[in-house]
């Protein structure tokens, strides 16, 4: 599904954001990315969704090869992720559900088959009621429900969260995170980057953790090591 | 479909003075485009009815026989470029004279001896009324020994000729300069409904939206702006061309298809402007 083979990043000042990164998550799995901030985290989901090109090494992405690939192939390859940030970013002019349509529209959905859609996955996220609420109405939980739900509404095989609870509060945050659980219940691989520790360790998925953009440690392997 | 729309209105609303701005510079860039074609237009419908005049003239030497001067006309006649040939004997021209110029009728009526002279009227066929045949036609009718001058509104036409064209190409340059300004006003309205709209772009690309689709209502908006300044363009040409034509001289105005030509360039203009501007700042969102 994603598969990074020797995977190296330098910026243009010289500063080398990740380091021979070599991973495989498979269809359906869970894969905690963790690591303090600047450690290559979002880099590594830069790398999946396009927004970036690996300075050498191989990438994956569900039959697309994103080390060399053109903005249009990016935006084929995006249709088939999701992808959620810290900050939401939702449409603040835009009611719940219009943000979750938005993606539909602009990926030339036809029209009857977006409010059926926009239904399901608020239903999904528990935010049905509030579909026509605006952001600023919401909170903070609810309004990362609402990016989740726009991220699933293209029926994506992964889910790609860039510290998807870093801006909520504790309760809020383990509802989130419970959902997300659900999701990847449901068969979505989720690939989640997060420095909140407590998270990580109260479930048992596979954790890959980054140090200055190496990978140092890959529950899965080390596991199967014996260390 | 309805959602570019949607979104090239949306950003008419958001910025309305710039809006406003590049509709009015591409108005005025049309209207001066437009208003020296108006005049290239007439001069040029002026100058079709003075060809139509192109006439000329040979003065006979006073006492070339009546018989002579005939078959001076017949031969003239048989050349390949002439349409007609008038001969106007001395009492005819004194005629001519009287009638005309009225204001001299009394020195007219106290000649003892008709001081004009006959000649012959030459006119040539449409395809010959270019200076070239005229010049030619004139160079063989020197060969007449009776001939004692020739003449024909040579330098004139020629002068008609070049002010029309010094017209269109002052036009075409204010114009031009015109059209410049309003393709940098479009392109920095463009510039900022891209910033302005910067996340809501993000967010589309991050589900999957191509650039093109991006773009469009970049392209949309541009369009709709150029359309609006040369529909307005063609009503101020038409309320200068009716000011001209209730105080001044009868003119006329565009054809449909001039009109439409002039509003399309609008639109095309928008669309360049447009699809630069958006190109250039989409990548910096």
């Amino acid at each position: 599904m994603i598969k990074f083979t020797g995977v190296f990043k330098a910026y243009p000042k010289g500063v080398l954001a990740l380091k021979d990164v070599t991973f495989h998550l498979r269809k359906g799995e869970f894969i905690f990315l963790t690591g303090h901030s600047g450690a290559g985290k979002s880099t590594v989901l830069r790398l999946i969704y396009g927004e970036q090109q690996p300075t050498s090494g191989d990438i994956r992405v569900s039959g697309f090869n994103t080390t060399n690939i053109s903005t249009r192939e990016t935006a084929k390859l995006r249709r088939r992720l999701g992808i959620v940030f810290q900050d939401f970013r939702l449409l603040t002019d835009r009611t719940t559900e219009e943000n979750v349509a938005f993606a539909l529209e602009v990926t030339g959905t036809r029209r009857s088959v977006i409010a059926p859609k926009v239904m399901r996955v608020l239903t999904q996220v528990g935010l049905a009621v509030k579909a026509r609420s605006y952001p600023r109405e919401l909170s903070g939980g609810e309004q990362q429900r609402v990016a989740i739900a726009r991220a699933l509404v293209n029926d994506p095989f992964v889910l790609i969260a860039d510290e998807p609870t870093g801006n909520l509060d504790e309760r809020a945050a383990r509802g989130v995170f419970r959902l997300l659980r659900d999701i990847n219940a449901n068969g979505t691989a989720i690939i989640l980057a997060t420095h909140n520790l407590d998270l990580v360790r109260s479930t048992d998925y596979r954790t890959i953790e980054l140090q200055e953009g190496a990978i140092v440690y890959d529950s899965e392997i080390d596991a199967r090591d014996g260390t | 479909m309805r959602l570019i729309f949607r979104e090239a209105f949306l950003s008419f609303t958001r910025t309305p003075t710039l809006s406003v701005l590049s509709i009015v510079t591409i108005a005025f860039a049309l209207f001066v485009v437009g208003l020296f074609g108006l005049v290239a237009v007439n001069l040029k419908e002026a100058l079709a009815g003075i060809e139509e005049r192109v006439e000329i003239v040979m003065y006979l030497q006073r006492g070339t026989p009546r018989a002579a001067a005939v078959a001076a006309r017949a031969d003239i006649r048989s050349f390949p470029e002439i349409e007609s040939v008038g001969y106007v004997t001395e009492d005819d021209a004194l005629q001519r004279a009287r009638s005309e110029l009225v204001e001299f009728q009394d020195a007219f009526g106290e000649l003892v001896t008709n001081p004009l002279p006959a000649s012959l009227e030459i006119k040539l066929k449409p395809g010959f009324r270019d200076e070239a045949s005229v010049a030619a036609v004139a160079r063989r009718l020197e060969g007449f020994r009776f001939a004692e001058d020739i003449r024909f509104g040579r330098d004139w036409i020629a002068k008609l000729d070049r002010l029309r064209d010094v017209t269109a190409a002052i036009g075409l340059f204010i114009g031009a300069a015109f059209a410049l300004a309003s393709v940098i006003i479009i392109g920095t309205t463009i510039r900022m409904s891209v910033i302005q709209r910067a996340d809501e772009i993000g967010i589309m690309r991050l589900v999957g939206a191509t650039d093109g689709f991006i773009r469009r209502p970049f392209l949309l908006e541009g369009a709709i702006k150029g359309a609006l300044g040369g529909i307005a363009a063609v009503g101020l040409n038409f309320a200068a061309f009716q000011a001209v034509n209730r105080t001044l001289l009868e003119a006329s105005f565009f054809t449909n298809q001039q009109a439409t030509t002039i509003i399309l360039f609008g639109t095309v203009l928008g669309l360049l402007a447009s699809a630069f501007s958006v190109r250039k700042h989409l990548g910096k969102v």
